[in-house]
C-alpha cells in the first residue's frame, strides 16, 4: 500500500525532466542481463535432459518414483523461468505479479487436484467395474 | 450440375428457408412485433439524423461513462427479453394440467426455459454489473478513463455480438433445448444435432472475450490509476467489491472458455471428451463449468454488496460500519467461491467424503456473508435514514437476499440436497438471491447513480410503484415454489397431472403479472422522468450528500470527470472535502491527455458475430473469410499508434465556466 | 465517532490539506500488468485441459496407450527447440535493450524459426498419430491428449503471427516506446508457452510412457 503512494511520489518527481531513457521505467519494464538468460537456460537444460534420461533409458523400477521425479522437476524448472526468463520477482509492478501468480497457481491447483479428487471418487462409486484394474485395457 | 448441391452448403452450410420458423404462430408474432418495432425505431433515427450523432458519440466511443450506459441499456433491453420468456413459463405452468396442454410444445418450452437462463445471466447480470463498474469505478477513484480504453469499448461490442447472436436464434434456427449450462450427453452431437447448442456456445464464446477483457482493464485501472494519496484501504467499497469481482472474472472465465471450446470439439470434430462413447465422462463437464459456475454468481453480487454499502452509508448519513471487516469479508468471499463448486451436485455420486467437504466450504462461507449484513444493519443503526428509492431497495434486499441465504445453507447439507436438488426449491433459492441480491441491488444502483449519469432524478412516484409491485411480486411468485419444491415437483416441467398443484403454479403466475406490472412502472418512470427532467435537475453534482469523488463532480461529468486529478486522504474522500469546506478551482486550468474514439471496436466485434453465425450454420467459407478479416482488421489496428489527444485548457475552462454558473443558479 | 476524531485531526494539523493537483497527474501505464494478467487467465485455460487429461488420460477405450505411440527422441528435439527459442528470444531483449533495431529483428527472427520448426515437428507428429488411426476421434486419451498439445500448438502459431507483426512494427517504427512493450509482452507470452510446454511434456509424454 505504502509502495503505491511512494511510486506516485516518485512519479510526479520525474514529471518536469522528462527523458527517453526514463520512459522504459515508467513502463514497468524491467532490466534483462545476459548473465540472468544464460544462468536460466543452463538450468533449465539440465532440468529438462535429466527426466528425458531418466525415461528414455527405462526409468526407475517403480513408475510411482519415477513420477514424483519427473514432477519434481517440472516444478523446479517451472520456477527457473519464472524466474530468470519471465523475470517474477516480489517488487514488479508493486507486488501484483507475484500475487496475480500466487492466486493463480492456487486455483491451478484447486483445479487439477479438485477434478481428479472428485472424478476420482465419483468413478470409484458409480463405476466400479471400471476402476478395477483387470477391467482396463 | 452435380458440384451445385456443393457449392450451395460450402456457401450457405446448414441454413435454409426450414430454419424460419413458419409453422411457429407465436415467433412469428413476435417477429413481425420486432420487424415493425424495430423498423419505427430505424425510421426514426433516420428521421431524426442520429446515425452520426449516435456513431461519433456513442458507438465508437471510448469514454468509460458512454460505454457504462450502453451496458446498462443492453442489459434493461434483454432484462425485457428475458422476462418474456419467465412470463411465458408461468403461463405455461399455470394453464397446463391434465388434459390441458397449455400453449407452448415441449420443444418450444425446452428453448424458453434455456434461453431465460442464459439471457437472465450472461446478457442482463453481466452487462447490468459490469455497466455499473465501468461507470462508477474510474469516478470514484479519480480517474479519467480505464487503463485500456479501446479494450473497453471492443469489450462492449462483444457482448452485445453475443446477445444478438441469441436474439437471432429466435428467429433462425432455434436456440438450444438443454438448460442454461447445456449439460451433455444432451447437448453431445447425438442427442441435440441442430443449431441450439451451437448458438449457445458460439454466443457465451463471444460474450466471454468481452467479460475476460473488461475484467482485466477494469483491474488493472483500479490497481494502477487510483488517484494520489488512495490507499488500498481508503477505496470505496464499491470499488473494493468491483476489485474482488475482477479478479473473480479473470479467473472464472478462462475456465467457461475452455470447457466450452471441449464441448465444441466433441461436436464438431468428434471427439470423445464427454460423450458417452470410447471413454468420454459425462460428468467431467459438469464438474468443470461448476468451476466457473460458482464463482459466477459471486461476480454477480459482490458489486451489489458493494452498493448497498454505499447507499446504506450515504443515506444512514454515517460512515460505512466496519469498513475494514467489509473488505476482509468481500476478499474471504472471493477465495472461498472457489472451494464449495461440487454443492451443485451433490447427487452426481462422489461419496460421503467430497460430498462433506463441499457441504461445509459452502456453510463456511455464509459467515462473510452474514457479517456484511450485520455491517449494513449496524450503519443504519441510529442513522438519520431518508427512504429514498435507494434505501428503500436496500431495505428489500436485505430482507429477500437473508431469506435466500438460509435457504441456501439449506440446501448446502448433502442429505437434505439429495431431496430437493433439481427441485422447484432450489428454483426459490435462487432466484431469491438472484433477483433479491443482483436485481434489487441493480435498481438500488439505477435510482442511486441516475442523477450522476443524465443530470436528472429518476421520478419517485412510479419509482414507488416499481418498487411496490416487484417487491410484492416477487414474494408472491416465488414462495409458492419453496412449497412446491418440497411436495418434490422438479424444475423445467411444461405439463403436470396433479391437479393439486395447480393453484400454487397460479400463485407463482399471478407473482409473475405483478412483476410485469413493476417492470412497466419502471419503463414508465424513465419516460416521466425524462419528461420532467427539468424539475428533478441535479445542478450541484452531489443530489444525495454522497461521500465518495463520484459527487465531487458535475453531473453528467464532463468528457474528462476531473478538471484536476484529486488528491484523496480518507476514504470517505468527497465526504471529508466537503467537510473541511474544499473550494472548487476556477482557473489555472491545464490541457488534459485523453484517448481517441475508434471504430476498430464495433467492427472487430461485428465480423465475430458473422464469424460466430457462419460456425453455427456450418458456412465454411464465409467463417473462414470472417476469420481471415477479423485477424487482418486485429492486426491493423495495431498499426495505429496514434490514440490519444489533448483537451485543450481553454475547452476545460470553458465546461467549468459553465459548471461555475449553474452552480451559482442554484444558490 | 471515530469519524469526527480524524477529521479534528486534520483540521490541526499545520498545513491545510491538499484536495487536488494542479499539475497532470500521469497514472503508470499497466499495460504489463493487463497483459500479465492475461496470461494468468490463459494458464487457468491450460489448467482445465490438464484436469480433463488428468481425469480422461488413462482412458483409451481399447486403443493404443502413451507408452505405444509417444516417440520421446521427438518430444526431446521439440522441447530443445523451444527452449533455444527461449534463450534466443532473450537476446533479442538484450539487443533491444541496446536500442539496436537490426540486432532486435535478427533475434527476433532466429526465435519465430525455431517456433515454426516447433510447429513442424508437431503437425508430423499429429499427421502419422492421424494417419495411423489414433486421431482425436480414436479415444477419450487421444481426444484429451490432442486438444491440450494442440492448444499449446495454437498459442505458439499465434505467438509467431504476432512476432511477424512486431517486426514488421519495429521496422517501421523504430524501438520506440509502446513496441518495447509490445516485445516485453511477447516476451512473457513466449516464456510462458514454455512454462506450459515444460508441463506437457512432464505430465504427458514422460508420465505417459511409464509402465
Amino acid at each position: 500500500m505504502s509502495a503505491h503512494t511512494d511510486v506516485h511520489a516518485a512519479h510526479d518527481g520525474h514529471d518536469h525532466h522528462h527523458d527517453p531513457h526514463d520512459e522504459h521505467h515508467d513502463d514497468g519494464i524491467g532490466h534483462v542481463s545476459l548473465k540472468g538468460y544464460m544462468i536460466g537456460f543452463v538450468l533449465a537444460v539440465l532440468l529438462t535432459a535429466v527426466p528425458f534420461a531418466l525415461v528414455m533409458s527405462g526409468g526407475l523400477k517403480d513408475s510411482g518414483t519415477t513420477a514424483l521425479v519427473i514432477l519434481g522437476f517440472a516444478a523446479v524448472q517451472i520456477v527457473v523461468h519464472m524466474v530468470y526468463f519471465l523475470h517474477m520477482n516480489a517488487k514488479s509492478e508493486g507486488g501484483w505479479n507475484m500475487l496475480a501468480l500466487i492466486f493463480t497457481a492456487v486455483l491451478v491447483l484447486i483445479t487439477l487436484s479438485g477434478s481428479i479428487w472428485v472424478m476420482y471418487h465419483l468413478n470409484h462409486n458409480m463405476m466400479p467395474a471400471l476402476m478395477d484394474p483387470r477391467n482396463l485395457p | 450440375m452435380s458440384d451445385h448441391p456443393d457449392l450451395t452448403k460450402l456457401i450457405f452450410g446448414r441454413l435454409s428457408w426450414d430454419a424460419i420458423p413458419f409453422h411457429e404462430p407465436i415467433l412469428l408474432a413476435t417477429f413481425a412485433a420486432v420487424l415493425v418495432g424495430g423498423l419505427v425505431l430505424l425510421g426514426l433515427i433516420t428521421k431524426y439524423r442520429l446515425w452520426g450523432y449516435l456513431w461519433h458519440e456513442w458507438f465508437t466511443s471510448i469514454d468509460h461513462k458512454k460505454i457504462g450506459i450502453m451496458y446498462m441499456v443492453l442489459g434493461l433491453v434483454m432484462l425485457l427479453r428475458g422476462f418474456a420468456d419467465a412470463i411465458m413459463m408461468r403461463l405455461q405452468q399455470a394453464i397446463s394440467f391434465g388434459d390441458n396442454l397449455g400453449y407452448l410444445p415441449p420443444h418450444h418450452y425446452d428453448q424458453v426455459f434455456t434461453a431465460h437462463g442464459v439471457i437472465m445471466i450472461f446478457f442482463v447480470a453481466m452487462p447490468i454489473v459490469t455497466g455499473l463498474m465501468n461507470y462508477i469505478v474510474p469516478l470514484q477513484i479519480g480517474a479519467r478513463d480505464v487503463a485500456f480504453p479501446f479494450l473497453n469499448n471492443f469489450s462492449f461490442w462483444m457482448t452485445t455480438s453475443g446477445a444478438v447472436l441469441v436474439m437471432a436464434s429466435l428467429f433462425v434456427g432455434e436456440f438450444a433445448r438443454t438448460g442454461w449450462l447445456a449439460y451433455p450427453p444432451l447437448s453431445g452431437i447425438l442427442a441435440s444435432p441442430d443449431v441450439g447448442v451451437d448458438y449457445y456456445i458460439w454466443s457465451l464464446q463471444i460474450a466471454g472475450v468481452g467479460t475476460l477483457l473488461s475484467g482485466v482493464n477494469l483491474l488493472v485501472t483500479i490497481i494502477k490509476m487510483r488517484a494520489p494519496g488512495m490507499k488500498l484501504m481508503q477505496m470505496p467499497v464499491f470499488t473494493w467489491t468491483a476489485l474482488c469481482t475482477n479478479v473473480l472474472i479473470i479467473a472464472a472465465f478462462p475456465v467457461l472458455t475452455a470447457v466450452l471450446a471441449l464441448l465444441s470439439m466433441d461436436r464438431y470434430l468428434g471427439t470423445h471428451m464427454f460423450t458417452n462413447e470410447l471413454g468420454g465422462n459425462a460428468m467431467m463437464y459438469v464438474n468443470l463449468i461448476w468451476i466457473w459456475g460458482h464463482p459466477e454468481v459471486y461476480i454477480l453480487i459482490l458489486p451489489m454488496f458493494g452498493v448497498f454499502s454505499e447507499v446504506v452509508s450515504t443515506f444512514a448519513g454515517k460512515r460505512l460500519f466496519g469498513y475494514t471487516s467489509m473488505v476482509y469479508a468481500t476478499i474471504v468471499i472471493t477465495v472461498l467461491s472457489y472451494l464449495v463448486w461440487l454443492h451443485h451436485f451433490f447427487t452426481m455420486g462422489s461419496g460421503a467424503s467430497v460430498n462433506s467437504f463441499f457441504g461445509i466450504t459452502t456453510m463456511i462461507i455464509s459467515i462473510p456473508t452474514g457479517a456484511k449484513i450485520f455491517n449494513w444493519l449496524f450503519t443504519m443503526y441510529r442513522g438519520r435514514i431518508r427512504f429514498e428509492l435507494p434505501m428503500m431497495w436496500v431495505v428489500a434486499f436485505m430482507v429477500t437476499f437473508v431469506i435466500g441465504g438460509m435457504t441456501g445453507v439449506l440446501l448446502a447439507v448433502p442429505p437434505a440436497d439429495f431431496s430437493l436438488h433439481n427441485s422447484l426449491f432450489l428454483i426459490a433459492h435462487f432466484h431469491n438471491v438472484i433477483i433479491g441480491g443482483v436485481l434489487f441491488g441493480a435498481f438500488a444502483a439505477i435510482n442511486f447513480w441516475f442523477p450522476k449519469a443524465f443530470g436528472f432524478r429518476l421520478d419517485p412516484f412510479w419509482g414507488k410503484c416499481s418498487f411496490w409491485l416487484w417487491v410484492v411480486g416477487f414474494y408472491f411468485a416465488f414462495m409458492p415454489l419453496y412449497v412446491l419444491g418440497l411436495m418434490g415437483v422438479t424444475r423445467r416441467i411444461s405439463h403436470f397431472e396433479d391437479p393439486s398443484l395447480q393453484i400454487w403454479f397460479q400463485i407463482a403466475a399471478f407473482g409473475a403479472v405483478l412483476i410485469a406490472l413493476g417492470i412497466g412502472a419502471m419503463l414508465i418512470q424513465f419516460v416521466v422522468s425524462f419528461l420532467r427532467r427539468e424539475q428533478l435537475r441535479d445542478v450541484t453534482g452531489d443530489p444525495w450528500g454522497g461521500r465518495t469523488l463520484e459527487w465531487s463532480t458535475s453531473s453528467p461529468p464532463p468528457a474528462y470527470n476531473f478538471a484536476f486529478t484529486p488528491v484523496v486522504h480518507d476514504g470517505d474522500a468527497w465526504w471529508q472535502m466537503k467537510r473541511l469546506g474544499w473550494q472548487r478551482p476556477l482557473a489555472g486550468f491545464i490541457d488534459i491527455h485523453m484517448p481517441k474514439n475508434t471504430g476498430a471496436g464495433i467492427i472487430l466485434a461485428g465480423i465475430s458475430t458473422v464469424l460466430g453465425f457462419a460456425m453455427i450454420w456450418q458456412m465454411w467459407l464465409l467463417a473462414a473469410l470472417a476469420f481471415v478479416s477479423l485477424l487482418a482488421v486485429a492486426i491493423g489496428h495495431t498499426f495505429n499508434y496514434n490514440r490519444e489527444y489533448y483537451i485543450q485548457a481553454a475547452d476545460v475552462a470553458r465546461v467549468e465556466a459553465a459548471r461555475t454558473e449553474q452552480l451559482a443558479s442554484h444558490v | 465517532m471515530s469519524d469526527a476524531k480524524s477529521y479534528d485531526t486534520y483540521n490541526t494539523a499545520a498545513a491545510p490539506l491538499r484536495f487536488h493537483q494542479e499539475t497532470e497527474h500521469h497514472p503508470e501505464n499497466g499495460t504489463l500488468l493487463g497483459f500479465w494478467l492475461y496470461l494468468m487467465s490463459d494458464c487457468l485455460i491450460f489448467a482445465c485441459l490438464f484436469a480433463v487429461y488428468g481425469v480422461l488420460g488413462r482412458s483409451y477405450a481399447g486403443g493404443p496407450t502413451g507408452a505405444e505411440i509417444f516417440e520421446l527422441p521427438l518430444v526431446a528435439l521439440n522441447t530443445s527447440l523451444l527452449l533455444l527459442s527461449s534463450i534466443t528470444y532473450g537476446f533479442a531483449m538484450l539487443e533491444m535493450q541496446r536500442n539496436r533495431v537490426n540486432g532486435t529483428l535478427v533475434w527476433l527472427a532466429v526465435t519465430g524459426l525455431l517456433g515454426a520448426g516447433f510447429i513442424g515437428i508437431e503437425l508430423y507428429e499429429f499427421g502419422n498419430l492421424i494417419a495411423e488411426g489414433n486421431g482425436p476421434q480414436r479415444s477419450a486419451f487421444l481426444s484429451s491428449f490432442f486438444t491440450l498439445v494442440g492448444t499449446h500448438g495454437l498459442h505458439v502459431s499465434c505467438g509467431i503471427i504476432w512476432l511477424i507483426t512486431l517486426m514488421v512494427q519495429v521496422k517501421r517504427k523504430g524501438l520506440i516506446g509502446p513496441n518495447k512493450r509490445r516485445l516485453w509482452c511477447l516476451s512473457m507470452f513466449w516464456h510462458f508457452l514454455d512454462v506450459v510446454w515444460i508441463g506437457v511434456f512432464s505430465f504427458v509424454y514422460l508420465m505417459g510412457v511409464l509402465p
